[in-house]
């Protein structure tokens, strides 16, 4: 008899061990990958995914799917970019908008929040499937970051915002530093909270869930909101420590994502995961995708090994799940 | 006259339940054999093992004098014995043609599909049901009572000696239902053994030339149709051995706090055919009343319909405690008093990879949470408090409720509405597919909710069950209400009487 709280812990307890062999055996392979200065690089390059992983969690808890979080990303990267450099200028009206990092930072949020929330609508006011409406999005936010941008990327952004990507604080690097918040309220959102509770009991069983009051379609267009607004942080992380947004920034990012939280041992099929187990997805991901630049690798192997690795932490979660 | 197709000493069992018991059923060619008996008696059970789809039964089966033991439907079918099944099989975007075809497409001597000949062989087989559609059309686009003529209309394709239909007049209207007659007429002129299931008695005396009629999984009358009677056949059906314990009668003189007056419900997939019309009841304060009906009577649209599910296809009046009480949404409803335990326990009622500790507090979350969070000493006092009041087996409060038996499921089913302390409680079957301890639990529960004043309206398909728990009992039949009694009034008889829709043409 294994209760849903040992199992999860099971799950993790396996990331952890691959985690930990996979670390062990670059630290002998390589000379510097046991190093401070290694470390923080590779946590500060996987702060990106964390934050657009935890919201891809939310998701696929409730048994849906979101393709669209790399535009996203694309898109409000470049907003933030575009209107902390330009403002807004209306000449007719002969008005000028300027914004400080605060203010574009809120705006980014927003634009990812907003496109999040138009995600989440098509798919519980028109019964959209999730995969369709966010593979819609994913191109039109494509789109939008193109005419935003005139395909042309934005730099020069100042020493300010930068600070929020390459920045420390209190020996910590502030992507890491950001994530790292976001990761700490996703854990109280998902285990303390009726929010959360509601999120499991949709993907668990969406009939039981509707039959015991629960407002099945709020709780939906929510998550794909935090979703979307997780993406924008991720945006302003990229944006920040490129000093630029790039119009193609975020390509495929969903699907690092969606194998983060997969090697993290959440079921596609909704109701069973954890955001911790996301974590560990995406620093097995991050420290393999370093360590295979570290011992030389080709790019094109290092894509072969990466696929390789989600096959077989699906393969062995579900002989997991079977012997349960 | 030798049988064509001969069950002996049927006996069936569905882990540890006896669902067959000896069971002899014999089919002569050119004769229409009508198979009579209330929902659970084991028709389907029965029909199911004489066509190959259930394979681990005793007994034996003979086709022409042989023994055969099917391993697979398919053996049935080669032999020529074909099921109208109740539910449709069919697939909504294929064509008529396609469906009529499927599994068995012709292709010519190239190996690609002959439409052609597979379109002019369904419109042959459709011309002779008198059904009046293109083969080429999607059966999506037909009604519900065409995809039935659909579904026979396969059967008929293979060169069936034995066809069993189970109730395939339950979806289709009136002049549908007399080519079906003639068909079977016809089909019974060539030869043909069938076997027809249907609660309508009406239409078994105007069909059928034998009939059987199985109890509990045991036969328990069988003869000519025409040295029988509509009270006969009842009796024979609701006759049980068995003494019924029934409620000790009690006045409930509590005020009115359900008033349902003229609600209807309109199929929006067959809108000849209401799901419920005008219904009217009441139900007062700390009373139970008890729904019987058979399969389809429309019981669970009328729960779902009070819980705010149907919204759109709804009419009528509601009215809860005083209040106009049209819900629009289970949350409106449970907000205002309401509590429904599904009936299919598995889909609707629990979520079975959550704890069943989370399961119990998933209604009443407010209640566990404290400065905004869920605290876990609430959750746990919570868990204690139901599992000690309803004796709930169950290990351990993280232990997955998936992993507990059908009784202790539902317990915590019952739990998670008990704590909300609903004005009407509803209760969709109860006890399906639960032992007989944890089933008199529940009926102990029943009482106790209602001696604290809730209202409890149950459906059940068991009349012992009806009989046991209710305090006034309504039969349902064809979407209406047929009869309303006191459970001092009411008898095996009488209910069975009523829940047999009256007349075919109603």
């Amino acid at each position: 008899m294994i209760s849903l709280k040992k199992y999860s812990h099971i799950a993790q307890f396996q990331s952890l061990i691959a985690l930990f062999f996979l670390c062990m055996a670059l630290a002998l392979m390589t000379d510097n990958f046991m190093t401070t200065d290694n470390f923080w690089n590779v946590m500060r390059q996987i702060s990106v995914n964390v934050c657009i992983s935890v919201g891809m969690t939310l998701v696929i808890l409730t048994a849906g799917i979101d393709l669209s979080v790399g535009s996203i990303l694309a898109f409000c990267g470049a907003v933030t970019a575009g209107l902390l450099k330009y403002g807004i200028e209306i000449p007719s009206a002969n008005l000028y908008i300027g914004f400080t990092v605060l203010g574009v930072v809120l705006a980014g949020l927003l634009a990812g929040g907003a496109m999040g929330f138009i995600n989440g609508y098509a798919i519980t006011r028109f019964k959209v499937p999730a995969f369709v409406a966010t593979l819609a999005m994913l191109t039109m936010a494509r789109g939008f970051t193109m005419l935003w941008t005139e395909g042309h990327p934005i730099t020069g952004l100042g020493d300010e915002f930068g600070f929020l990507g390459t920045g420390w604080f209190l020996g910590m690097p502030m992507p890491v530093w950001i994530s790292g918040i976001v990761v700490i309220a996703a854990v109280i959102l998902t285990t303390k909270t009726r929010f959360g509770r509601y999120i499991y009991a949709i993907g668990g069983n969406e009939n039981a869930a509707r039959l015991s009051g629960i407002p099945i379609n709020k709780i939906k267009v929510w998550v794909y909101v935090l979703a979307g607004m997780l993406a924008a942080i991720g945006g302003l992380l990229v944006t920040a420590r490129l000093d630029s947004a790039q119009p193609n920034a975020g390509m495929s990012y969903e699907l690092d994502a969606i194998a983060a939280v997969v090697i993290g041992g959440t079921s596609l099929a909704g109701g069973r995961g954890t955001i911790l187990g996301t974590v560990l997805g995406a620093m097995i991901i991050g420290v393999l995708n370093n360590g295979l630049v570290l011992l030389d690798v080709s790019p094109f192997w290092q894509q072969v090994i990466k696929g390789i690795v989600i096959l077989l932490a699906v393969i062995i979660d579900k002989s997991n799940s079977k012997s349960e | 006259m030798e049988a064509l197709l001969e069950a002996q000493h049927i006996t069936k069992k569905f882990s540890g339940v006896t669902a067959l018991k000896q069971v002899n059923l014999s089919l002569e060619r050119g004769k229409v054999t009508a198979l009579i008996g209330e929902n659970g008696a084991g028709k389907s059970t029965l029909l199911k093992i004489m066509s190959g789809i259930y394979t681990d039964y005793e007994g034996s089966i003979s086709f022409k004098g042989q023994p055969v033991q099917f391993s697979r439907p398919k053996d049935a079918q080669d032999l020529g014995i074909s099921i109208i099944h109740q539910e449709l099989n069919l697939i909504p975007y294929l064509t008529v043609a396609q469906n009529v075809f499927l599994g068995r497409e012709l292709t010519n001597k190239w190996g690609t599909l002959d439409k052609g000949k597979m379109r002019q062989k369904t419109r042959e087989l459709l011309a002779k049901l008198k059904l009046e559609v293109e083969p080429s059309a999607l059966l999506s686009s037909l009604k519900v009572g065409q995809q039935q003529i659909v579904e026979i209309a396969k059967a008929l394709l293979t060169e069936s000696e034995v066809l069993f239909m189970d109730e395939p007049t339950s979806a289709i209207g009136d002049s549908e239902v007399e080519v079906l007659f003639q068909l079977i007429n016809q089909l019974k002129a060539e030869g043909k053994s069938i076997v027809y299931i249907s609660h309508k008695l009406d239409e078994l005396f105007a069909l059928a030339d034998d009939f059987v009629v199985l109890r509990d999984g045991q036969l328990v009358g069988k003869g000519e149709m025409k040295s029988t009677s509509r009270e006969e056949l009842i009796s024979m059906m609701a006759g049980r051995e068995i003494k019924v314990n029934k409620k000790a009668d009690k006045t409930t003189a509590g005020r009115q706090m359900l008033q349902v007056q003229n609600l209807s419900l309109k199929d929006p997939k067959n809108p000849d055919r209401p799901l419920l019309k005008n219904i009217h009841f009441e139900l007062k304060k700390g009373e139970v009343l008890g729904i019987y009906g058979l399969m389809g009577a429309g019981r669970t649209e009328l729960c779902e319909s009070l819980f705010g599910l149907n919204h759109r296809s709804l009419t009528g009046s509601i009215v809860l405690d005083g209040v106009e009480s049209r819900f629009k949404s289970p949350i409106e409803a449970i907000a205002s008093g309401m509590a429904l335990v599904p009936e299919d326990r598995k889909k609707d009622g629990i979520v079975p990879g959550m704890a069943v500790s989370e399961n119990i507090s998933l209604t009443v979350l407010d209640k566990i949470t404290k400065w905004g969070l869920l605290n876990n000493k609430l959750a746990t006092k919570l868990y204690h408090k139901h599992v000690a009041a309803l004796k709930i087996k169950v290990n351990s409060e993280k232990q997955l409720i998936r992993n507990l038996s059908g009784g202790n499921q539902q317990k915590v089913v019952l739990a998670k509405w008990i704590e909300r302390n609903p004005k009407v409680l509803m209760l969709d079957e109860p006890t399906r597919g639960i032992d007989i301890n944890a089933k008199n639990e529940i009926y102990e529960l029943i009482a106790k909710l209602a001696a604290s004043g809730i209202s409890v309206l149950v459906i059940s398909s068991e009349i012992p069950e009806i009989l046991a728990i209710s305090d006034r009992i309504l039969v349902m039949s064809e979407g209406q209400i047929t009869a309303e009694m006191s459970s001092q009034e009411a008898t095996e008889n009488n209910i069975m009487r009523a829940c047999i829709p009256e007349n075919m043409n109603t």
